[in-house]
């Protein structure tokens, strides 16, 4: 643990905390003891609790309404992701990897297979790569739908997550069309996709970007987001440096907020897009209500590239020839996609058997959770719950 | 005896109104919040729209096992719930419902109102004091702030109107805006507008649920209590809800008096309508923060009650 956050959010006073995290053994314990030396309270917020957006465990220390220090807690949801394939087939990660960001899974499932596709040299077929980046994008969409009703959740007011619902429920309507599945798809597979879509779909899927575009979003900002008591929780609140965002590993919307127009779609292009048009919006303060703004706008540009996809999509297979076995070549492979959250990696080394040597996943959720100390620095419990819902963390992501 | 005939008569129609009016609330707000998230909200359990489903809701409450969380301060923590209940039951005595209609006519009619409205501070503290959890604790200190913080400006902003008409009963005040056919809503905007925000506020809802702010504090004040005692909370909550908006009706909206209908009509009209719109704000606005919810009070709310005072005053002066 470094000095930086030993002392984030706190007067510097509680170290003790910190010990035990070194140590391994549960912080809580020792918070308390602290707390109670300098009449403070120690609060357990979850594994069970209203807004922790699954099983977080966050530890906080607080001096009346006003926190102290935060300290969270992780691995209720670890499913051993990343030593189990390292027994399964090349082909067997793709549908298990869904389960990381389960919100995110198609991202999850390209990530392998360009590992994949590139350690066993597969061609893809121009179709497959294009609607990838279709389904991508749809994902996107689906995810910050999300996100949106969620945040506005944890910051009071319940009907927007109502109106997000409605919308994610389309989303996924076409999504199980597509696929048969509403949120883990298995739909990707080693050298392409698993099935083509009908017209009708196509069809399907523009009117309901018609629809995002049109009634949804104005929809979203004029519930939400234009609203002043929104406006004056966010803005300001659970603030980042880009110095600080890059130094802990941030990427996706959080480092975007801060004014970084750092988006893996442009920087680093896979499948197709650098074909596609789109802009990276960025905020200017890092706060939480420019992440929650640049996850809006992207849910634009989503819109946007879909429809540049399905304007020149290809006629052809969707699924190109893929040896039963795969022959792995020995060596590292790395590769990484933007997915809802941030930059997804996958760190796939082979010895030239039949599965993976080791497989290292880079979760986007766990490098912002560690940021929640940070962006709570000073803060009051509701900004810490706002921190939280900012960063849009999935423990599935984050346990593996 | 016949007084205390009359006593009984009364309290037994208090408490079936109150029985009424969870009834009816419990099923409007889930209605209505439905329909403000474009969903249909109860349906299935019986009568036109559901309307049984506060009458389920009753039943599962009264049915579930009376549980006592361990560390709990007994006596607080079971005293608690009929505490915040009392005084909701009381402002029903003074209720101006028509031009004759009332339980009893008190000549301080108002400061009755705000002083037992006061008291359910202390059942939400012994609650949240008694239920020995910290979430219990916090949103019982945030729910002292808050009352505390409210009830100043509430009250201030009924001051404008005592002003005016010279009298602190509620009828009297109800037969001065009948008589000049005036309703003080539109000379005393300024004080309708403090007092209704303030009366959000007093009541805990949205976007000033700060007490019970769910995604913060699970339940705040009564995260521990279930069954009947959490009902009780949730009854005094709704009558709570009723009767703020019915004071507001009777200060600033004419009370009783309009055309054409019965004044209890009138009355019941006009304070649903009250209701309805908090209902609306609670189901559209998030939560502010306890330091702007602090500013709110202090630093616009309570100048601008002052201020209305005072103009009052002076206007009623020089004119």
């Amino acid at each position: 643990m470094t000095a930086d956050q030993r002392t984030a959010g706190t007067s510097g006073a509680t170290l003790a905390a910190a010990d035990a995290v070194d140590r391994g053994d549960d912080p809580a314990r020792a918070m308390a003891e602290d707390a109670a030396e300098h009449h403070l309270m120690t609060i357990n917020m979850g594994p069970q609790h209203p807004s922790t957006h699954g099983v977080l465990r966050l530890i906080v220390t607080l001096d009346g309404e006003a926190i102290v220090k935060v300290v969270p807690d992780i691995g209720f949801l670890h499913r051993n992701f990343e030593k189990i394939v390292e027994s399964w087939s090349f082909a067997g990660i793709v549908p298990f990897s869904d389960r990381n960001d389960y919100l995110g899974a198609i991202t999850n499932e390209v990530a392998v297979c360009l590992a994949v596709e590139r350690m066993a040299e597969i061609e893809v077929p121009p179709r497959a790569i294009h609607l990838r980046v279709l389904f991508s994008e749809l994902q996107r969409i689906i995810s910050h739908i999300l996100f949106y009703g969620t945040f506005g959740l944890d910051l009071g007011a319940f009907s927007p997550f109502m109106y997000a619902f409605r919308d994610r429920e389309m989303g996924y309507a076409l999504m199980e069309k597509a696929t048969g599945a509403r949120m883990l798809y298995g739909y990707n597979r080693l050298g392409g996709l698993r099935n083509d879509l009908p017209d009708s779909w196509f069809r399907e899927l523009e009117r309901f970007l018609d629809y995002m575009e049109r009634q949804a979003w104005p929809e979203y900002m004029a519930l939400l987001i234009e609203n002043q008591i929104y406006r004056e929780r966010t803005i300001g609140v659970g603030r980042l440096t880009p110095e600080e965002a890059i130094a802990w590993g941030a990427s996706g919307p959080i480092l975007r907020a801060t004014g970084v127009a750092w988006d893996l779609r442009r920087a680093a292009p896979y499948l197709s897009y650098d074909q596609f048009e789109f802009d990276v919006p960025t905020g200017k303060n890092g706060d939480t209500y420019d992440s929650a703004m640049v996850r809006m706008l992207e849910i634009k540009e989503s819109i946007r590239i879909i429809r540049q996809v399905l304007r020149i999509l290809p006629d052809g297979p969707v699924l190109g020839r893929v040896r039963p076995n795969i022959r792995p070549r020995p060596g590292d492979y790395y590769s990484r996609v933007e997915s809802p959250r941030g930059e997804v990696g996958v760190h796939l080394t082979t010895d030239g058997g039949s599965w993976p040597y080791r497989l290292k996943w880079r979760a986007p959720s766990f490098c912002h959770l560690q940021l929640i100390p940070l962006m709570a620095r000073g803060a009051k419990v509701a900004d810490l719950i706002a921190a939280v819902g900012s960063t849009d963390v999935i423990m599935g992501e984050v346990d593996r | 005896m016949n007084i205390l005939l009359y006593a009984l008569l009364k309290a037994v129609i208090v408490v079936a109104f109150l029985g009424l009016n969870a009834f009816v609330l419990i099923w409007a707000e889930r209605k209505i919040s439905g329909y403000i998230q474009r969903r249909y909200g109860p349906l299935r359990v019986g009568g036109p729209a559901g309307a049984l489903q506060s009458a389920a809701d009753i039943l599962k409450l009264l049915t579930k096992e009376d549980f006592v969380p361990g560390g709990a301060d007994k006596w607080l923590w079971t005293l608690a719930p009929a505490v915040s209940l009392i005084p909701a039951v009381l402002v029903y005595l003074v209720l101006p419902i028509g031009k004759t209609v009332v339980l009893q006519n008190l000549n301080i009619g108002l400061v009755f109102f705000a002083s037992v409205t006061s008291f359910t501070l202390l059942g939400i503290f012994m609650a949240g004091w008694g239920s020995n959890n910290k979430y219990s604790l916090v949103g019982a200190m945030r729910a002292g702030a808050q009352l505390f913080s409210y009830e100043i400006p509430l009250i201030l902003s009924t001051i404008g109107v005592v002003i005016a008409t010279g009298t602190l009963t509620l009828q009297g005040i109800v037969e001065a805006q009948a008589q000049h056919h005036e309703w003080f809503v539109f000379p005393q905007f300024v004080g309708f507008v403090v007092f209704y925000v303030a009366s959000l506020a007093e009541l805990n809802r949205t976007p000033f649920d700060l007490a019970e702010a769910e995604s913060e504090l699970i339940a705040g004040y009564f995260t521990e209590y279930s069954g009947i005692r959490w009902a009780m909370f949730a009854i005094a909550e709704y009558s709570n809800l009723f009767t703020t908006s019915a004071l507001g009706v009777t200060l600033f909206l004419g009370g009783w008096h309009g055309p054409w209908l019965p004044g209890w009509m009138w009355f019941l009209l006009k304070s649903y309508l009250l209701v309805f719109i908090g209902i609306w704000i609670r189901w559209t606005l998030p939560r502010v923060r306890i330091d702007q919810l602090m500013d709110l009070g202090w630093k616009f709310l309570f100048p601008l009650s002052v201020a209305n005072v005072l103009g009052t005053a002076l206007y009623l002066m020089v004119r």
